[in-house]
């Protein structure tokens, strides 16, 4: 699960982590008066961002620099009433219903500190670079030396020596140090709290000296934390910070029955047991000229209603052109399957042509109740072999010509 | 031969009164698996369904029935400590079924397991592992077998001995996936390929044993003439297995990766399948592996003949040389 930048930076503000003041607002009208408040509060220069699940927004113009308010409205109002579009966005873009409104600050250098899972090792992995405010993959292509590495005892976590070896080879200096070692400190606290899959602070910068900071200041700028779904039944406070307006409807419905959907921009529907299974009949689509519609795995213990719900979530995806069906009956029984067909068939209505493929459990008892209901199944195909089911829907679909 | 399990391992269930736990036990009961009994906490001194001694602890279990396996279905909040209750109890095969462990809790459970260095887990989010018995009756679905073990949710008719099986070889799997294993496990025993033991090592990015230990498990069983690894997107254990495979392995390997055409950045059901940079997608992975010199399936559909021509090839290099 993801969160926004404005959601994470609250939490790291309440683990002690520095961040420049700053609110989330949801209209032109509270962006204008945050901003206000910061220029009234000191402050020279305000940033303008967009909270979407997205990159790219610096250069989509989603990221602004003002230093007025009028500057600031003219900011928001663009942001509010228009799509987002970049190379991580659908090509129709995301809308923006949130912005942070925060307070620029002068940067004299920047870091990259994050904490994930490292799954080689089966441990978490602090890592931490020098080559910050730019995307760490580039950084660890280009020059994988840049990048600093330190596993965490699972039973321990992050221990004090190793943030301070972190900092001193990042190049943290004098008074920053201590700073950089609490943040890290904290980082891997929060980490560890809320079952964290990734806690990433890019850039972390350290300002300009000035009076009371001979040092500068180590403040967190941008973060971006991404959590454990699988615990998220012990964290309620993380679930609850989930934004489903970016989340797809079919998506969301799916997993109300316990399906696991992703969709796709192809026009053949799959419907399959296990995700391994899943994934490979989207490839064999592929490889047989096709282009799969979605992603679905109903699983090993799916009910005949949750498997009609996944046929309808695919027969309601308006791209879909064919549908594929490949189950290899472990637990799930081919039967099961058979009769939510012929469910679907009776309550949704199949007006694309439709490939069956069963094997496993129960295929003779699945195969009879097909056979029994093929009036209501005019368009249904039985393929014996998954590469034969492959061949048949692709070319079900083909245009002609 | 087999590695792991055979028809003398005696297995516990985790959960035997849970429905998941209850129908598999029977479902393992049926193929011949020597089932000992179960736990429940709190309904020690009961009996199952079948009959099968239940006790409140694992170390009650073993004590009671001398098993030296077990099969967990307990709940994902629970189910790491169950790992570690098997391990502590002086389990050697731990077969997690459950699926939707949170990752720190498996992180954990990793590192204490290092204090049971007898202690073999399989999973989390697995179908379990099989070493298949011998067909004594009956044909597809309505077969019996004997002398086999299964410790979790396949089915075990698809599976052949390496003695029903009609070329002779029997080869071994290992499997991030379930039902593409079916697959696998299938294809091979159309074609008289037998299998001395499947392994489905799970979908998730933290787990038990992966594939570089159990490919040498396999290279040292003198009963297995081959392997396949079913691979997918996310993480590095197949380009990891793959180095490995090129400097010590003595036995022809074919290898799968699904997920070609997965969009990156986005969950495909396993919580391990996510494509998170340029080096862990199936074509890299597929890449990597021809590098080291396997012999990668294109198609699901080409599982069982790739193993097949990848154990042709091993033969006549080896009948050349």
């Amino acid at each position: 699960m993801k969160i926004h930048e404005y959601q994470a930076r609250e939490l790291l503000a309440n683990a002690t982590v520095p961040v420049p003041s700053g609110a989330m607002v949801e209209t032109v009208d509270a962006a204008v008066a945050e901003t206000k408040d910061l220029l009234a509060g000191g402050d020279t220069l305000v940033v303008i961002k967009a909270q979407v699940h997205a990159g790219g927004r610096g250069k989509a113009g989603f990221v602004k620099l003002v230093r007025s308010v009028e500057e600031a409205r003219e900011a928001a109002e663009f942001m509010l009433s228009n799509r987002m579009v970049s190379p991580q966005t659908p090509p129709e873009g995301l809308e923006v219903t949130r912005l942070l409104v925060a307070a620029g600050v002068d940067i004299d250098s920047e870091f990259y500190l994050a904490i994930t899972v490292d799954r080689a090792n089966g441990t978490n992995t602090l890592i931490a670079s020098a080559e910050g405010g730019v995307e760490i993959e580039k950084v660890a292509e280009e020059t994988p030396e840049k990048i600093i590495k330190e596993p965490l005892d699972p039973r321990l976590g992050l221990q004090p020596w190793q943030a301070r070896k972190v900092a001193f080879a990042v190049g943290f200096k004098g008074k920053q140090v201590n700073q950089a070692v609490k943040t890290m400190l904290a980082l891997a606290e929060l980490f560890r709290s809320t079952d964290a899959s990734l806690v990433e602070i890019n850039p972390l910068i350290v300002t300009p000296p000035d009076e009371s900071n001979p040092d500068g200041r180590v403040l967190a700028i941008d973060a971006k934390f991404n959590f454990d779904d699988n615990a998220l039944f012990r964290h309620r406070d993380i679930a609850a910070l989930a934004d489903l307006s970016e989340t797809d409807a079919s998506e969301r419905r799916a997993e109300e029955f316990g399906l696991s959907y992703v969709a796709l921009d192809g026009n053949i529907g799959c419907i399959v047991n296990g995700a391994g299974l899943a994934m490979s009949t989207m490839d064999i689509i592929k490889l047989h000229g096709g282009e799969p519609a979605n992603f679905l795995d109903v699983g090993g213990s799916a009910t005949e209603e949750a498997v009609t719900e996944a046929f309808r979530i695919i027969l309601g995806d308006d791209k879909v052109q064919g549908v594929l069906v490949n189950i290899f009956g472990g637990i799930m029984q081919c039967d099961t399957i058979a009769k939510a067909i012929v469910n679907a068939a009776g309550t949704v209505g199949f007006e694309v042509p439709l490939v069956v493929r069963l094997e496993g459990t129960n295929v003779d008892a699945a195969r009879e109740i097909l056979r029994d209901a093929k009036q209501e199944l005019p368009t249904m195909h039985a393929a014996t072999d998954l590469t034969e089911a492959a061949r048949m829907v692709c070319s079900a679909v083909a245009v002609p010509g | 031969m087999s590695i792991l399990i055979d028809g003398n391992t005696k297995v516990i269930c985790q959960g035997i009164t849970g429905a998941s736990g209850a129908f598999h036990t029977k479902g393992c009961l049926d193929y011949g698996t020597r089932m000992v009994g179960g736990t429940t906490p709190g309904k020690g001194g009961q009996k199952d369904v079948n009959g099968l001694p239940i006790f409140d602890t694992v170390a009650d279990a073993v004590e009671g029935t001398g098993a030296n396996a077990t099969m967990i279905f307990v709940p994902p909040p629970f189910a790491g400590d169950a790992i570690l209750e098997a391990a502590a109890a002086g389990i050697e095969v731990i077969c997690a079924i459950t699926e939707g462990i949170p990752t720190q809790d498996m992180i954990r459970v990793r590192a204490a397991l290092t204090d049971f260095p007898n202690a073999h887990l399989i999973g989390p989010n697995c179908p379990g592992v099989i070493t298949p018995g011998k067909r004594v009756a009956g044909e597809g679905a309505q077969a019996t077998f004997q002398g086999g073990c299964k410790i979790g949710i396949m089915p075990g008719y698809i599976h052949t001995a390496r003695e029903d099986a009609s070329t002779g070889r029997a080869i071994g799997v290992i499997s991030r996936s379930g039902t593409l294993t079916y697959e696998a496990v299938w294809q091979c025993s159309e074609r008289g390929i037998g299998q001395t033991t499947c392994v489905g090592i799970g979908g998730d990015p933290v787990k038990g044993l992966n594939f570089i230990e159990l490919l040498g498990m396999f290279d040292q069983d003198p009963d297995t003439d081959g392997v396949i690894m079913i691979g997918e997107i996310g993480g590095s254990d197949e380009a990891d297995a793959a180095e490995w495979i090129q400097g010590n392995m003595t036995k022809p390997v074919a290898a799968f990766i699904a997920g070609r055409t997965a969009p990156p950045g986005k969950r495909m059901g396993h919580a391990g399948a996510i494509i998170g940079g340029a080096d862990d997608t199936a074509d890299a992975k597929m890449t990597r592996l021809r590098e080291c010199g396997i012999l990668v399936a294109e198609s699901p559909a080409d599982l069982g003949s790739s193993m097949s021509a990848a154990l042709d090839l091993a033969e006549a290099t080896a009948s050349t040389s």
